[in-house]
């Protein structure tokens, strides 16, 4: 028997690998795509006797997360797994790992629900945001990815298939294994599905923009928020590593905020000139939506039901703190005012005041993706010091090395993100990192980080408290170390 | 039942280790009085009885960790416990094991409002942190009605939940910290003030392990900002299918209450009786709904909610927003479980979940088979999460009757799996569900939960036979409940 032949199972569509398949630059041998969780176990099954190493890729937009993969002996490809069955009275669905996130989303829509979690990346599937675990901005109401994950069906490395959870919000029936498997990067098995809590589409939104004249401001205006009852969805933080970069002169991120400018070079090797990040996503000139100048008029009937008035995009490239409120309209107004008016009362006492908040009905264009290109640094900081964490990230990062980098993330939950322009050099980065992990209470991982980052050696986990237990779950998990090996810190 | 032989004297071989605890927990840190352990011998399941081999009561965490480590060089099994309310047998002693009683670890540490969070030893009352948090105009969100005695390292491992998780979550969805002594004996940090700690999220699986991976001894928790305000609404239906009608259009409609609970006329009956609640007359159901948040959002919210009510056929409803007012609504609702407990000499508690959109069947299947077995079943639940608590009453003085309450109790158990519930919701596994496992999980499921725990505990000495089957625990039988529960019947706590 040839070896393809001794990976042939029922159900499962096997080929050589390509360069288009290649993880980092490592080339697997093969390429299967099991038609279902049978078929995936059976495939599971049949590499684990022959001692293969396994990724599992969905539409391949986080291969390059976490550390670079050792080996890939074969890649398991999940998009056979796509079915959606949405229980919509029961606000759940249970979905297959290799469903698009798009199509989920567009379902629950539909059907006046949605899983509250804001996607980090464009497109990609189920299992690849679970696997990946990261939460977006409006994470305060309804908690983060891992608090709305209600039950996981799991392949483990030796093929057998593993439950846990149900489909029922609330369960206690034995361990939550699904939490080890959501942000697990497909390192102890690979996930065939996920149900997940919903939510009711809120019948409105209010995002409340507010530039940002210096660190102090944004501390006070945070201070501030948390001292009323408004209770947002999201508190965003913005903030760019050169301070106030210049006005719109960029064009580039014009028509795609979120997406940085390719590399300026097509040297692989990535060690090449930083590019400067475009402007933040809800400035740009692309008139996706309508921002309106504040404060606004006292409300009236007429005002409530009034579509969003158009109004000339006001850009601005510098620091700012976006609030995000979900409600009915009438609740709306009351709690806007009472986010301007805390504003108000924490006006910044340095320097020339910015642009006063603006007040949007609609989420920017973009909204919550990380850039696609370039290293991404997580950082969790206690909340308090989220600001702090900003304004010495964004210079270790940028100013140092002259590099352009931006800080983003949730303020409340100290839940940062450094993401570098394409390109940066490894010595902003590795800077970066090390100044984070210096600080007690802060963490730093590389959530992504480019090629020449790795090569440089920068660590991307650092020490993790309770390593050894994580290993000691991987050893039991998968004993081989088979899976994706070297993307988590598995010691080997 | 799991009653073992009255054990007086210390197991020899733990005999030997007396003076090892001793040196690490002092003098008073460890008791062998037979009177003493005895007193430990059963959790707030009370029929599941096992007097501990020996008995500790550490103050600090690297006190815990020194016993663990002891044990895990000895081979000695060892059982955390914390209040001793768990409903489920998790805390039942082992007669040649250590318990290891959280109960003098009970200092909040900080109450740090910046970050939102709470830092607290394991024995820490779960209300006390809410006492503490109070000041500052905040409160921890999870409230299990056993709340003012139920210790948070106990809501930790069980991932309680309360009446208001609805909306708010259930423990799991509040650490952020998690110091633990590991089944070896390691003292570990996981997670702290900053959420979303690197790596894989042991604290998300540590969370619900109900002492099978270690003991807590240090916790995080977040602190939720009090509601601008709070509405209780009150509405009573002529049938339970009426009732279910209401759940189901507030939900559909997209509101979100932070409580929605039911009870039926044989329950509403019993509290009436107990505490006056003064329900609406004629009431075949009853339907508790609380709404909170800011004042704006409640009050367009609860428009809503009383008019959809009225669609489903409700014939009174009263709403409250002075605390008085509220606590006289929610006086029925909390007082149910031990009224029932009055009305009947005995009587088993499940904590069966199902789909909410299967709760009118599931709630007719449960009529058919009380009519038929002449077994009477009062319904008091978490409608708006599908958490059932029937209470099936018996006298345990008749004949047979206890064996035929145990089946109504297991079919009801079965009927919310066949519509793909769970088996607990709230209360655990334990000793006393852990038979119940292969009905909802297949072999690889139970294989694979076992991995996980052996990654943790390779020698098995962690709170054994809990939470997994096992064969020489099962066969036996679920729990039988005499009487009101003590905490209850002392003011201590509610029962939901
Ligand atoms: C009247 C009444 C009402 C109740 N209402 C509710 C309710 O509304 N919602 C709900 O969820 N539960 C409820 N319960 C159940 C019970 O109160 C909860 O499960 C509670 O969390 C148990 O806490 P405890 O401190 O009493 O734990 P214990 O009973 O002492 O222990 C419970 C389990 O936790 C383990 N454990 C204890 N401390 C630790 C630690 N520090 N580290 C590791 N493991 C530990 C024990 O080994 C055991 O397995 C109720 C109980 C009663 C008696």
């Amino acid at each position: 028997m040839t070896p393809a032949e001794k990976l042939q199972v029922e159900g499962c569509a096997l080929r050589r690998g390509t360069a288009d398949d290649a993880v980092g630059t490592l080339v697997p041998g093969y390429v299967a795509r099991p038609a279902d969780a049978d078929a995936l176990a059976r495939i599971m099954a049949v590499s684990g006797r022959r001692g293969l190493t396994v990724v599992a890729r969905g539409h391949g937009t986080a291969m390059d997360w976490g550390g670079v993969p050792r080996s890939a002996d074969l890649v398991v490809d999940t998009g056979g797994l796509s079915w959606i069955d949405h229980i919509a009275g029961d606000l759940v669905v249970e979905v297959g790992a290799g469903t698009p996130v798009a199509d989920l989303f567009a379902v629950l829509e539909a059907a006046g629900q949605r899983l509250s979690v804001d996607p980090v990346r464009e497109g990609g599937t189920v299992g690849g945001m679970v696997a990946t675990g990261v939460s977006g901005p409006r994470r305060l109401l309804t908690g983060a990815l891992r608090d709305l994950v209600i039950g996981m069906t799991v392949v483990r490395a030796d093929g057998v298939v593993a439950r846990s959870g149900g489909r029922v919000v609330k369960n206690v029936a034995g361990y939550d294994l699904a939490k080890l498997h959501t942000g697990g990067l497909g390192t102890l098995g690979v996930i065939a599905s996920v149900a997940f809590r919903l939510h009711p589409l809120p019948p409105a939104l209010r995002v409340v923009t507010i530039p940002l004249a210096s660190r102090g401001h944004a501390e006070r205006i945070t201070a501030a928020l948390r001292a009323t009852t408004v209770v947002p969805a999201a508190v965003e933080l913005h903030w760019p590593s050169r301070l106030p970069p210049p006005p719109s002169t960029d064009a580039s991120g014009a028509t795609q905020p979120t997406r940085l400018p390719p590399p300026p070079s097509t040297d692989a090797s990535g060690a090449t000139q930083p590019t400067r990040l475009p402007p933040p996503p809800s400035t740009d000139a692309s008139g996706a939506t309508q921002p309106t100048r504040l404060p606004p008029p006292p409300p009236t009937d007429a005002d409530r039901t009034a579509p969003a008035p158009p109004s000339p995009a006001v850009p601005h490239h510098g620091p700012c703190l976006r609030v995000v409120l979900e409600g009915t309209p009438e609740g709306l107004e009351a709690r806007t005012a009472t986010v301007l008016s805390v504003l108000r009362g924490a006006a910044p006492r340095e320097g020339a005041a910015p642009p006063g908040p603006q007040v949007d009905r609609e989420l920017p264009a973009g909204w919550g993706l990380l850039p696609s290109e370039g290293t991404v640094v997580r950082v969790s900081v206690p909340p308090a010091e989220s600001a702090e964490a900003a304004e010495a990230l964004g210079a270790l990062a940028g100013r140092a090395h002259g590099t352009d980098a931006v800080v983003t993330g949730s303020v409340p939950r100290g839940a940062l993100f450094v993401s570098f322009a394409p390109g940066a050099p490894a010595g902003a980065v590795a800077d970066t990192v090390a100044g984070a992990r210096s600080r007690p209470g802060w963490s730093a991982t590389l959530l992504r980080a480019e090629p020449h980052v790795h090569a440089a050696g920068v660590d991307p986990w650092g020490e993790i408290p309770g390593l050894p237990l994580m290993r000691a779950v991987r050893d039991s998990f998968d004993p081989g170390r088979r899976l994706a090996p070297g993307r988590f810190a598995d010691g080997a | 039942m799991t009653e073992t032989a009255p054990a007086t004297r210390t197991p020899a071989a733990l005999a030997a280790l007396v003076p090892v605890l001793r040196d690490i927990c002092g003098e008073d840190g460890v008791l062998t009085d037979a009177s003493r352990r005895r007193t430990y011998e059963s959790d707030g399941l009370t029929h599941h009885r096992s007097v501990p081999g020996v008995v500790v009561l550490p103050t600090t965490a690297e006190q815990v960790a020194a016993v663990v480590r002891l044990c895990s060089d000895r081979g000695v099994p060892f059982v955390p416990r914390g209040a001793g309310t768990g409903l489920s047998a998790g805390a039942l002693p082992h007669a040649e094991g250590v318990l290891v009683v959280t109960s003098r670890m009970r200092r909040i540490i900080e109450i740090d409002v910046d970050n939102e969070c709470a830092v607290v030893e394991p024995g820490v009352a779960n209300l006390d942190v809410t006492r503490a948090a109070a000041p500052h105009g905040y409160y921890y969100a999870p409230d299990p009605s056993s709340q003012q005695v139920c210790s948070v390292g106990g809501n930790v491992a069980e991932n309680s939940g309360g009446a208001h998780c609805l909306k708010y979550g259930f423990t799991v969805n509040h650490v952020r910290g998690l110091d633990i002594v590991t089944p070896s004996g390691e003292l570990v940090s996981l997670g702290g003030r900053s959420p979303d700690a690197p790596g894989y999220d042991l604290i998300g699986a540590f969370v619900g392990s109900e002492g099978t991976l270690g003991i807590a001894t240090r916790i995080t928790v977040n602190l939720t900002r009090a509601p601008q305000k709070t509405v209780t609404l009150l509405s009573a239906f002529t049938s339970m299918d009426a009732g279910g009608r209401a759940v189901s259009s507030v939900i559909a409609a997209g509101v979100l209450p932070s409580a929605m609970e039911m009870m039926d006329a044989l329950a509403i009956e019993a509290a009436e009786k107990a505490v006056a609640c003064d329900y609406p007359q004629g009431a075949a159901a009853v339907l508790v709904v609380e709404l909170d948040g800011p004042a704006a959002e409640v009050d367009a919210q609860l428009a809503e909610v009383v008019r959809l009510c009225g669609e489903a056929g409700s014939f009174e409803t009263r709403t409250a927003s002075g605390p008085e007012e509220r606590a006289r609504i929610w006086k029925g609702r909390k007082s149910a479980f031990a009224a029932v407990g009055r009305i009947s000499p005995a009587y088993i508690v499940q904590d069966g979940v199902v789909p909410r959109t299967a709760l009118p069947e599931v709630l007719r299947r449960i009529t058919e088979l009380s009519e038929s077995s002449g077994i009477r079943v009062a319904n008091v639940f978490h409608a708006g999460d599908g958490n059932l608590h029937p209470l099936v009453l018996f006298d345990d003085t008749e004949p047979g009757a206890a064996d035929r309450a145990e089946e109504v109790s297991g079919a009801i158990l079965d009927l919310c799996i066949e519509h793909g519930g769970s088996i607990t919701g709230e209360h655990g596994v334990g000793v006393d569900k852990a038979c119940k496992m292969p009905r909802m999980y297949g072999p690889d499921d139970l294989a694979t939960f076992d991995l996980f725990r052996r990654s943790f505990d390779p020698d098995g000495i962690a709170n054994p036979d809990k939470l997994l089957p096992t064969p020489r625990l099962c066969g036996e039988r679920p729990g039988v409940r005499r009487g009101v529960h003590p905490l209850v019947e002392s003011g201590r706590a509610d029962q939901f």
